[in-house]
């Protein structure tokens, strides 16, 4: 049997399996077709979309301090263009039409039968991107890429693969947003990484949905000797539902991997969010850390650590702010360490705004709700190590677009 | 901040304040008058009621007022909540402030100073510019938590300047810092025109020796027992005690 059979055959076999966690969803319910979208070889050109709805997904429409783009609007490809040197994206279709060997990328990082949603995206027409970054090529300016739904009832099928060769540095900035008025709408997202050897990637992503959205990323990651894999993810508008638990795998001695997580859970918002490092060679080391306020939604944070072998060093931090009563919060991290040396720690708390720190704001002259929105402010303004400072503004900028509409 | 206060008419007036905290009365009828450019200090021994004379005064809402009241120039603040009374001219450095994680030092002196103050240099003038993109009060110590705390107060520029063991936990050196800061606050340097007043907590006196103060008060079990030269009564209180102090009728 050929490998794309044995695909297709093994995600015929999940079609009907539910998630591990996170509500199930009726796929028959999505049936709208997708809309027709043409290509413009310029973002400025892009009409679907305005600078401001770009800008809420992080994405930049000049273009400027941005070494290339890609925004996919419901099923179609719209822009793709790589600026600079030694960087490559490309639809994923279209770059599995091009390249022989992406076959051997293809979900391998994601197993196309984890459950019902991976076989859909296999089952069906997709799209999504494909970024390389050549062996040793290093970026100043982040590539960014927009994943727009515009089509109410539509399932936005995406199948992402990004691949940084040895020694290269790649800086992903990422948005996933829909029209506000949709009331139905499904975005299912794969998205493997291939972190080799001695190679670094960032990927900041902001989601921004509308009410009636449910999300079901599926994330794997390998990062190989000395790589380093660092992933921001930002969601603090409404969404119905969300469940994601992203996976890296650590196969090289020295890799790192670090997730950071900030999420507000707006009334009637059911998220369902994890990360998971699985630290299988010596020296490496993972970072976990979610901050989650809600402010009536329901949210499960979940973390794990699998220390698979000796000298790794793990930690995971998670903390939950409970804004408003009928808020939940459920953190679930979890530590697993097979092999006695092992350095491996947590720390969750959860609970609501401390009184003297309100107290201590309103002191200084700020008003009880200034206070509040100073420390919940505070509370998701997550320290992050390591991220270049074009990167850091950038994500405080698009943490501050989020924040002004959110909280 | 409300600026120039009327001619003879006290910055800050607590009229028979009683205050009790979580049910119990800790403040049973205190009087005290603070015209402007003065400064007063407080003794008491531990359990005295010192700190919540000063959080009452800046109303935090666990220290309730069950009777009197606490009168900012001419007006009566007893029913406003902190913020009102710190936009009014009441500043306060906390003795334990907490760790507000996530906002920096130099966010907490914008906030005071309604970014009207430029932090770098006065946080440089305080030894604390390598304070600043730090999370407020997270891992200070105790002096560097004082220092933070007249930053904040510089920025905020009160007419009222509340100060609690503002010496405690700090060393020799940072102690003269420490003292020139507040001399500052509380415009020392100006004879004819100073406006500012200020109500320190002090247990060893030691800020006495870089801020001259114009009363003394000495607080035992919730009234104000003692009133006068600051240096006498810190002088009678290392002979004698506060037991011996509090029997003074003066």
């Amino acid at each position: 049997m050929h490998a794309i059979d044995e695909i297709k055959e093994k995600a015929r076999a999940a079609a009907g399996k539910p998630a591990a966690y996170g509500g199930d969803l009726d796929l028959c319910e999505y049936t709208a077709q997708p809309g027709e979208c043409a290509y413009v070889e310029s973002l400025q050109d892009l009409e679907e979309l305005g600078e401001e709805e770009l800008a809420r997904a992080g994405v930049e429409k000049s273009g400027r301090e941005r070494s290339g783009s890609f925004v996919q609007i419901d099923g179609t490809v719209v822009h793709r263009k790589a600026l600079e040197k030694g960087l490559e994206i490309l639809g994923t279709r279209e770059a599995l039409e091009k390249y022989d060997w992406l076959w051997d990328y293809y979900w391998k990082a994601v197993a196309v039968d984890s459950d019902k949603y991976t076989a859909d995206v296999e089952l069906n027409p997709f799209e999504g991107y494909f970024m390389r970054a050549m062996p040793g090529s290093r970026t100043i300016y982040p590539l960014q890429a927009c994943l727009y739904i515009r089509q109410p009832r539509f399932v936005q099928r995406v199948h992402n693969i990004i691949i940084a060769e040895e020694g290269s540095e790649l800086h992903i900035i990422t948005g996933c947003a829909s029209r506000h008025e949709i009331e139905m709408g499904l975005h299912l997202g794969v998205s493997e990484f291939y972190v080799k050897k001695g190679a670094r990637v960032t990927f900041t992503m902001v989601h921004n949905w509308a009410e009636g959205m449910d999300v079901r990323p599926r994330t794997g990651v390998v990062v190989e000797e000395g790589g380093l894999f660092m992933s921001n993810y930002i969601c603090m508008e409404a969404v119905r539902s969300l469940q994601a638990y992203p996976t890296a795998r650590l196969t090289g001695p020295g890799a790192t991997a670090r997730f950071n997580s900030i999420v507000v859970g707006q009334p009637g918002s059911d998220i369902d969010l994890g990360s998971r490092v699985v630290l299988g060679a010596p020296g490496c080391s993972a970072e976990i850390i979610s901050r989650a306020v809600t402010k009536g939604g329901r949210i499960v944070a979940r973390g794990h650590l699998k220390g698979e072998t000796a000298g790794i060093k793990a930690h995971l931090e998670c903390h939950g702010l409970i804004l408003e009563e009928g808020g939940l919060i459920y953190a679930v991290p979890e530590l697993e360490g097979n092999h006695p040396d092992v350095d491996m720690s947590h720390e969750a708390a959860v609970g609501k705004i401390a009184q003297e720190e309100v107290e201590y704001l309103m002191a200084r002259g700020l008003s009880e709700e200034e206070a509040t929105a100073v420390i919940v402010r505070g509370f998701l303004n997550v320290k992050i190590e390591g991220l270049p400072p074009l990167l850091e503004r950038e994500m405080r900028r698009m943490m501050e677009l989020s924040e002004s509409k959110a909280l | 901040m409300s600026g120039s206060h009327q001619d003879g008419m006290p910055a800050l007036e607590l009229r028979d304040l009683h205050v009790e905290v979580e049910g119990k009365e800790i403040l049973r009828g205190v009087n005290l008058s603070i015209r402007s450019g003065e400064t007063h200090v407080l003794f008491g021994p531990n359990g005295s009621g010192k700190t919540t004379l000063l959080m009452a005064v800046m109303g935090f809402p666990r220290y309730r007022v069950t009777a009197g009241s606490v009168i900012l120039a001419g007006e009566d603040v007893t029913a406003l909540p902190p913020h009102e009374r710190a936009r009014r001219g009441i500043g306060m450095m906390f003795q334990r402030p907490p760790t507000v994680r996530g906002v920096s030092l130099e966010q907490m002196a914008s906030i005071c100073s309604r970014d009207e103050l430029d932090v770098r240099e006065v946080a440089g003038e305080l030894n604390l510019a390598d304070f600043l993109t730090r999370d407020v009060n997270h891992g200070f110590s105790g002096g560097e938590i004082k220092r933070s705390e007249l930053l904040q107060l510089m920025a905020q520029n009160p007419d009222v300047v509340l100060l609690d063991e503002p010496e405690s936990g700090v060393d020799m050196e940072n102690l003269q810092l420490v003292g020139k800061a507040i001399r500052i606050l509380l415009q020392k340097d100006l004879r004819r025109k100073r406006k500012k007043c200020g109500l320190i907590i002090t247990h060893t006196g030691y800020i006495l020796d870089y801020v001259e103060a114009d009363q003394g008060h000495v607080l035992c079990d919730g009234v104000i027992v003692c009133s006068g030269n600051p240096r006498e009564q810190l002088e009678g209180i290392r002979r004698y005690g506060f037991e011996e102090c509090a029997k003074c009728t003066r």
